[in-house]
Parts: C-alpha cells; sequence; structure tokens
C-alpha cells in the first residue's frame, strides 16, 4: 500500500523537506506520498476519516487524534518523534529592570502569549499561571498574538510579536518556548540581558509522526525503523533533518503530554472526545 | 581511580553573549557519551544550554547532590562529528594540489577547503585540468595584477593638441572600431571564465583581469573618440559578423586560439601601428597601455593551447578546422569597415596629399603583412607546420580581431 502522510504547511520549506524525505523512502523501499494541510484540524479529522495513514503532528494535533480515537475505540501510534520534540520548557519572561522577581507578582498586569493554538506559548504558558493561582482573564489579562491560527504555534510570528510587545512596554510579561528566548536574544528581538526568566514551565514534548490502525503493524513497524535509521552522517539525509530541525529519529512516547492535556482540559480547548470546544478559536 | 570529569567554567557569560563557544570548544576533544560539567552564574545559562544542547544534538542532565558549582552536565552527541565523517579536501591549496578533475560538488569551495559532502552539483562544465590549465596563469595573473593602471591618471587627458578635422574623425573611427572589438573581448573571458570550475583559480583570475583590461580598455578608447566631438564613428555590419562568430564559440580552446592567439595577436599589430602613427600624445597614450595588455593575453592564449597540444593530439586538427570554419561563415562577408581601413590610411598618412596618401596606403598594407607574419609565428609555435601556418594566417578574418 502507499502510505499517506499529511503535513500542515506552516512554511513554503516543508515541501521541500517532505518531497526530500518521500525521494529517500522511496528509494529505501516504503511507496510513501504526503499531502499538504492548511491547519492541523482538518488533518486530524481525515486521520481519523481514514483519508491518510499517518500525520506529522503538533503535540496539539496529538491530543485531539487520541481522544478521537478513544471514543471510536481505535488506537493510534506515535512511531517516532524528532530528539529536539523531546523535553522542551517555556519561560516567562520579564524587563530585566522591573521589581517582578516572580509569577505571583504579575497579579494584575498584562502577559503576552502566542497564538490561540500554540501549546508552548498559550496552553501550557497559562496552565502554569493557574498553577501559580492566577486564573488567566480574571488575576492577569492575557494579550495574544495571534499569527497563524491553525498552525498549533508552528508559526514563530506570534511569540515574536509578544516578544516585543514586551520590549515596547505594552506588556509585563510574555510567555516563548526556551529556543526562542535564545534566538530572540541573539537576532536582537530582546537585547541581550534585557530580560529576566521568572518562571519555566515543565518539560513537555512536541510533535510526533502519528500512525493510523489502519496501517498493517509491519508496514507501521518497518517506517518507523527506517525513519530511525536515519544518519545524520549520510549527507544525503543530512540536509533534510536540518531543515526539519533535528539530529535524529527517536522512538515515540506519550509521556511527555502531561502539561498539554492538562492544559487543554483547563482551557476547555477540546472535550475529553476530541471535539473542538474553544469559542474563539476559528482555524 | 577515575579521572575527574571535565569542566567549563562560564563566569557570568550568557548564552545570548556567546557562551556556547566556550562549551563547543571544551566538547570539541571529548568522545561522544563523555560529560561535560558546565558551571557559570548567568540566571537563564541552564535554560539556555539546554535549548542549545537540543540543537546541537547533545544532552543535558541535571546535576545531583554534591556536583558543587556544577548547573548542569552535557552528555557530548556526535552530530558535529557526523557532519564532517566523510568530509574531504578539494585538492591542495598551492597549484601543486590541483587534481586532473574537479569534482561537481565542490562548487565554489576554496582549493584545498575541507568540503562537508552534500553540497550542490554546480554546472561548471570545464572541471578537467587538461582542457583549462597552463603552468604560467599563476604568474601571468600575479603580473596581470601588478600592472593594472588607472584610466584616470595613467593618460594625461589635459595634454593640449589640435588636429584637422579630417584627421579627428580618422581617430575617432578608428577609436569606435577599437571599442567594438574590446567589447568582443571583455564578454568572451568574461562568458568562459563562468564556465571554470573555480578549482582552477588562477586561471578564473587571469580571465576575470584580462576582462577588466578590456573594460579599461574599452573606457578610454571611448573617451579619446569623445575628446573633442562627441559623436562616435561608424559600425558595420560585417565587422560584427566577425566578432559575433567569436562570441558564440563554446569550445574554450577553440575560442581562446581564435580570439586571443590569432585576434589579439593581429591587435598587437595594430596598437603598435596606431602608436607609431598616433597624431596626438593621448592616442598614442592609451594604444600604449592597451598593447601591453594585449600581450599578456596573446601569451596566456598560446601557453594554454601549448599545454594542451602535449595532452591532446588532435588539437591541432581542431584548430585547424575552427579557423576554416570561421573563414566559411564569413567568406561572402567584407570583414573590415570600410571607414576603419581609410582611417588607418589618413593617420598613417598625416595630411592630404597625393604622396602622403600613397604613404599611408603602402603603411597599412605593411601592418596587414605583419600581422600575417606575427600569427604564422605564433601558428608555428603551437607546432604548425609552417606552410600550414602560412595557409590558415591566410584564413583569418579581414576584420584583424
Amino acid at each position: 500500500m502507499t502510505l499517506i502522510m499529511g503535513a500542515v504547511a506552516y512554511d513554503p520549506k516543508v515541501v521541500t523537506i517532505w518531497s526530500g524525505f518521500r525521494s529517500w523512502l522511496l528509494e529505501n523501499g516504503i511507496d510513501f506520498d504526503f499531502v499538504l494541510y492548511s491547519n492541523y484540524e482538518r488533518q486530524v479529522e481525515d486521520l481519523l476519516k481514514n483519508q491518510i495513514d499517518v500525520a506529522w503532528n503538533s503535540p496539539l494535533a496529538w491530543i485531539r487524534a487520541r481522544r478521537l480515537a478513544d471514543v471510536q475505540g481505535r488506537r493510534l501510534t506515535p512511531v517516532v518523534m524528532r530528539d529536539t520534540d523531546q523535553d522542551l520548557t517555556s519561560v516567562l519572561i520579564v524587563r530585566d529592570e522591573s521589581s517582578y522577581k516572580d509569577v505571583a507578582d504579575l497579579k494584575g498586569e498584562t502577559i503576552a502569549v502566542g497564538a490561540v493554538d500554540s501549546p508552548q506559548a498559550t496552553l501550557i504558558p497559562c496552565s502554569l499561571l493557574r498553577a501559580s493561582g492566577l486564573q488567566p482573564g480574571k488575576d492577569v489579562t492575557i494579550q495574544r498574538f495571534d499569527v497563524g491560527v491553525g498552525l498549533h504555534g508552528d508559526h514563530i510570528g506570534g511569540e515574536r510579536d509578544a516578544a516585543r510587545a514586551l520590549m515596547a512596554g505594552d506588556v509585563g510579561a510574555a510567555f516563548m518556548i526556551d529556543s526562542n528566548h535564545l534566538l530572540f536574544g541573539h537576532e536582537g528581538t530582546l537585547p541581550a540581558g534585557s530580560t529576566r526568566v521568572v518562571a519555566q514551565t515543565p518539560r513537555f514534548d512536541h510533535c510526533n509522526m502519528t500512525v493510523s490502525d489502519t496501517v498493517p503493524v509491519e508496514l507501521t513497524e518497518r517506517f518507523g525503523d527506517l525513519l530511525l535509521s536515519m544518519s545524520y552522517a549520510d549527507p544525503q539525509v543530512r540536509p533534510l533533518l536540518d531543515l526539519e530541525g533535528l539530529t535524529a529519529w527517536r522512538p515515540g512516547r506519550t509521556t511527555g503530554y502531561t502539561p498539554l492535556e492538562q492544559a487543554v482540559d483547563e482551557a476547555g480547548f477540546y472535550d475529553a472526545g476530541g471535539a473542538i470546544t474553544a469559542a474563539d478559536y476559528r482555524p | 581511580m577515575t579521572e575527574p570529569a571535565p569542566l567549563v567554567e562560564l563566569g557570568e557569560l550568557s548564552f545570548e553573549r556567546g557562551a556556547h563557544l566556550l562549551v563547543e570548544r571544551a566538547l570539541r576533544d571529548l568522545r561522544p557519551g563523555t560529560e561535560l560539567g558546565v558551571v557559570g552564574t548567568d540566571p537563564a545559562l541552564v535554560i539556555h544550554l539546554g535549548a542549545w544542547c537540543r540543537s546541537q544534538g547533545h544532552l543535558v542532565r541535571d546535576p545531583e547532590d554534591g556536583d558543587a558549582a556544577v548547573r548542569a552536565w552535557v552528555v557530548r552527541g556526535r552530530t558535529d562529528i557526523d557532519r564532517w565523517a566523510h568530509a574531504e579536501r578539494a585538492g591542495g591549496p598551492r597549484t601543486d594540489g590541483i587534481r586532473a578533475t574537479a569534482e561537481p560538488h565542490w562548487g565554489l569551495a576554496a582549493r584545498g577547503a575541507l568540503v562537508e559532502p552534500g553540497g550542490p552539483a554546480m554546472g561548471f562544465d570545464l572541471a578537467d585540468r587538461r582542457y583549462v590549465w597552463a603552468d604560467i596563469a599563476p604568474s601571468l595573473y600575479a603580473h596581470a595584477a601588478s600592472a593594472q593602471w588607472d584610466p584616470a591618471s595613467a593618460i594625461q587627458w589635459d595634454a593640449e593638441f589640435t588636429l584637422s578635422a579630417e584627421i579627428e574623425r580618422a581617430v575617432v573611427q578608428v577609436m569606435t572600431y577599437l571599442v567594438e572589438n574590446e567589447q568582443a573581448a571583455l564578454v568572451i573571458p568574461a562568458r568562459l571564465l563562468s564556465r571554470i570550475h573555480p578549482h582552477f583559480r588562477e586561471v578564473l583570475q587571469l580571465l576575470a583581469v584580462q576582462a577588466a583590461d578590456e573594460a579599461r580598455h574599452v573606457e578610454v578608447f571611448t573617451r579619446r573618440a569623445l575628446l573633442t566631438g562627441g559623436e562616435m564613428g561608424t559600425s558595420s555590419a560585417s565587422g560584427r559578423e566577425s566578432l559575433a562568430t567569436l562570441v558564440t564559440e563554446p569550445d574554450f580552446s577553440l575560442a581562446s586560439f581564435l580570439l586571443s592567439v590569432l585576434g589579439e595577436g593581429s591587435f598587437l599589430n595594430l596598437l603598435t601601428f596606431l602608436d607609431r602613427n598616433a597624431p596626438d600624445p593621448i592616442t598614442r597614450q592609451v594604444t600604449r597601455l592597451a598593447r601591453q595588455d594585449e600581450a599578456r593575453h596573446v601569451a596566456f592564449g598560446v601557453a594554454h593551447l601549448q599545454h594542451q597540444s602535449k595532452v591532446d593530439s588532435s588539437l591541432r586538427s581542431r584548430l585547424r578546422a575552427a579557423v576554416e570554419r570561421r573563414h566559411d561563415v564569413l567568406s561572402n562577408s567584407a570583414g573590415l569597415n570600410q571607414d576603419v581601413f581609410d582611417s588607418l590610411v589618413t593617420l598613417a598618412a598625416g595630411e592630404w596629399t597625393p604622396q602622403a596618401i600613397e604613404r599611408g596606403f603602402a603603411a597599412v598594407q605593411r601592418l596587414q603583412g605583419e600581422m600575417d607574419e606575427g600569427r604564422q609565428h605564433r601558428l608555428i609555435n603551437l607546432g604548425f607546420p609552417a606552410d600550414e601556418a602560412a595557409d590558415l594566417s591566410a584564413l583569418h578574418t579581414r576584420n584583424f580581431m
């Protein structure tokens, strides 16, 4: 069978990446093709409608897909993930000269977050606020930067706008993933030393390659093993890994999704059956 | 007793300000799997170290009680090692490191650089040392680079002189012709050099300077033409037709032969003639300076073909065929613009008396004889027998270039 994977076109490079992977997989004996989606919700729905066999899922898309599958008594397999998908954290930062020392100090302040559907810049951060005793929208004002809604935070624009709002003094604090805090420091969006970290989320995992239970087990295993065999030492493969932002594939795991599962429930983003329940979410 | 684990001390330095360089340096000589303790006081150190390590394929482990000042342990990955695992040197940096064939994937890498495999294969179709290289190229390039002159200062543009309108018109016509020919001589090496693999960088450098030489010639000839009046002379269809056959020759050796050995070789005689018969100091200066450069172009052309004839026994028959082919293409063409010929006679005559015109006409005939001799001499240098050299020289375009 032809294994058809869905991927979300959050950037034009997605075509380059998956065309390259497709050629490599075909050369290595897997009949593989891909289709592109403009947002993760349709990709997840198509996975459960058996329109596609595999989905390159954001963590939020994984959670919805798993919930939809559970309702139908089906089982999805997160066969692999990137090494760079594991053990991420997000940080809450303030301007260095501000008086804020920890999360509780921000009561009454405005906090910048990313897009409504960003796991790392909105959902998990808001969960951290709640755990720290601050109800978003009640104890603190949340200013969202809805860039690329439907892309589950893959677009960096929302986090960069949040960082800019912090530097402009429009907000008292901002959330972003750890690597973007470092990136914004290097690129000058946040001049080095101008910000301070006042809180850090628990570690969480990001994307995974979700395989449908309609795919024969043997093929799922072969597909996973082949991806796991991709070596950074291989000059044909290395540019693809560089573009996709990994140095090696790792076996998929679900242990790193607990913080997001909890955040989704707290925010009422999806219900237990995977239906979209967030009122202001229009992918 | 086990060795103490290596540590790197960052002080206050943050990852936003380059701390990764010290970590990278400390990791460089460690084996994959070895741990490096990171010590430092930047508050965001552990956060940024984690993000950086993830992107570089290293793992991070939290410190344990008793690890004292260590903020985090980096478990060395192997991404950097893997990236260079199959890297190779693109030959050697000096001329003795030039390879017989330059690999397409070396692309624009410096000769001798350590080349990561996997880059794009560039379309440099001239990548065989036999067809590109000449041992004289490095020294000719060095000479060419040192012999560059500034058109603004090398020529005394404000020198005073007075010429009759007809003599001035002859100068302008010859300058117009020279610009046209020099533009062909600019385009041809520029086109060729974009096809030569940069592994043979001295050849590229030489051709680049050659093109730059022609750029200056175009400038000074134009400036001399416009010095008094402001109107250029004529350009004949046959002259341009002759030059078009040079520009469209795709074979590097044949283009070099037709342009440098035969064309620019003939131009050496023409520029000597203009130096000798120039009616004013500026015309003399521009032609003399251009001649110095052209001599270098001819020397490279001859050396390149001499080198090639040693490795390619079919070369001479291909050169011969190229001359014959060009002659056939141009057989129905007038060749030299009549205005140019007449202007050369006028310049050599210097005045409008029957005796002077006769003298001028004879001088231009001598010039053509000298050009023929020069071409034959260079053809003999390339190994053609004397009678064949004479035949081939006679087939050269009447347009000189």
